[in-house]
């Protein structure tokens, strides 16, 4: 299966480890990701304003690149668009949904767009790999385990971007079930718990960063409470939150208990027995020594 | 005895803004105040999500005032969980985009120092830059 990937901004700076291991786990489940040709920003963030047409651009021109892909033949047939970043799949998500509910939206602005040789035509699916995953079955990813994770038990974190607002989240917003279903696949055990889509604090990380220590805090608190000794996530803002800012919790309290914080694609790729070096650990902050 | 409550024009007018913002009908919301109830960001803020709902449908443009719209994060928890299906987050970018447009920019690129700037992911930074800044 070859699928047209957005990567975003992120996945090339910060979260390396995030794209190295998730490309390397959805090659051995058979999943070619195949890097968009000339991507750009996503957005990030999606603007909910009705009047802001201007700001959905980013992501149509992404769009029309999973659709050249189509006519160059690169890809064959596939109108999916898979991401990692929970942000990236939201913001991509919600513009795309707006395009395909507003013929007049996306008129406008395949009009401004008017070099784009290609006109988006509302036919792309964005996806997010997790699902992807979840589509071929969860036995068929336990007959990749080759080192069963026996014993971890694994805090499933999705936040607020996989499953808000429902019509584009990825399984139900208050009862998900796919990341504890995925650590069951690897034989690892998923902890029950009340903060596994509670915010992070996102953005306010640049700004004010009390609030993320604080949110971070009681995440991981709550998952070390319910037996967790990792959670496991898909945003690298909620990573860089839940992991890096650990670092600010010590400073202000140094009986603060750390716990290592990984992409679900390392988790998966640990099970799979994939060397280290191409699971990229060179962005965990907490060392996720447990896995090894 | 039913008591009617009259808004001035200027309060009319702020209450029609913010419903075109946000493209929500703001006069539906019950004040059950399920949204204050679940959001993470509570203690945070001044004004909670519930009051901001009913200070805007009493066209009571002070509630600009609050620091509540920043706080927001566009979480979604409240818009998953509104009876009503109303979008209070939407409500929330409405109002911060009100501010924006006057070219009142809520951060300033200056106050994040180089180190900080240097650990942070490029998504905390553009969005914290697409929600604070106009």
């Amino acid at each position: 299966m070859k699928v047209p990937y957005f990567p975003g901004c992120t996945l090339k700076t910060t979260a390396t480890n995030f794209e190295t291991s998730a490309i390397e786990v959805a090659k051995q489940l058979g999943i070619e990701m195949v890097e968009l040709d000339r991507w750009n920003c996503c957005g990030v963030v999606s603007y909910l304003v009705s009047d802001d047409l201007m700001k959905h651009m980013a992501p149509v021109r992404n769009f029309i690149r999973v659709q050249e892909m189509n006519k160059t033949g690169v890809v064959e047939n596939e109108n999916r668009l898979v991401t990692l970043c929970s942000m990236c799949y939201n913001t991509l998500n919600l513009s795309n949904k707006r395009m395909q509910k507003n013929p007049d939206d996306l008129q406008k602005i395949n009009d401004f767009m008017h070099r784009e040789e290609t006109k988006y035509d509302g036919s792309v699916e964005v996806v997010h790999l997790l699902p992807l995953i979840q589509d071929l079955g969860w036995e068929a990813v336990s007959k990749h385990v080759k080192k069963p994770l026996n014993n971890i038990k694994v805090a499933p974190y999705y936040g607020c971007m996989l499953l808000r607002p429902k019509n584009v989240g990825i399984d139900d917003a208050e009862d998900p079930k796919i990341l504890q279903e995925l650590i069951s696949a690897l034989g690892a055990e998923a902890i029950d718990w009340d903060s596994g889509s509670r915010c992070c604090g996102s953005y306010h990380t640049v700004n004010n960063k009390d609030i993320v220590i604080n949110l971070s805090r009681g995440i991981i608190e709550d998952a070390r409470r319910n037996g967790a000794d990792i959670i496991i996530t898909s945003c690298p803002l909620c990573a860089f939150n839940l992991d890096n800012r650990q670092q600010d919790i010590l400073e202000k309290d140094p009986e603060f208990e750390t716990m290592p914080i990984v992409y679900f694609s390392q988790l998966i790729g640990v099970a799979f027995a994939i060397d280290k070096e191409k699971l990229g650990w060179e962005f965990n902050h907490i060392s996720p020594d447990i896995l090894f | 005895m039913a008591k009617i409550i009259k808004l001035d024009d200027k309060g009319v007018e702020f209450l029609e803004k913010i419903m075109e913002l946000s493209g929500e009908i703001i006069t539906l919301c019950d004040q059950c105040g399920t949204c204050s109830g679940g959001c993470p960001f509570i203690t945070e803020m001044d004004v909670n999500p519930s009051q901001i709902m009913r200070q805007v449908m009493l066209g009571q443009k002070n509630i600009m005032d609050s620091k509540t719209m920043w706080i927001c994060a566009s979480c979604f928890t409240c818009t998953v969980r509104c009876p009503r299906d109303l979008d209070v987050s939407k409500v929330s970018e409405a109002l911060r985009q009100v501010k924006l447009r006057e070219a009142i920019d809520f951060i300033d690129i200056e106050e994040i120092s180089d180190e900080e700037a240097k650990k942070l992911p490029s998504i905390a930074i553009v969005g914290a830059f697409r929600k604070f800044t106009g």
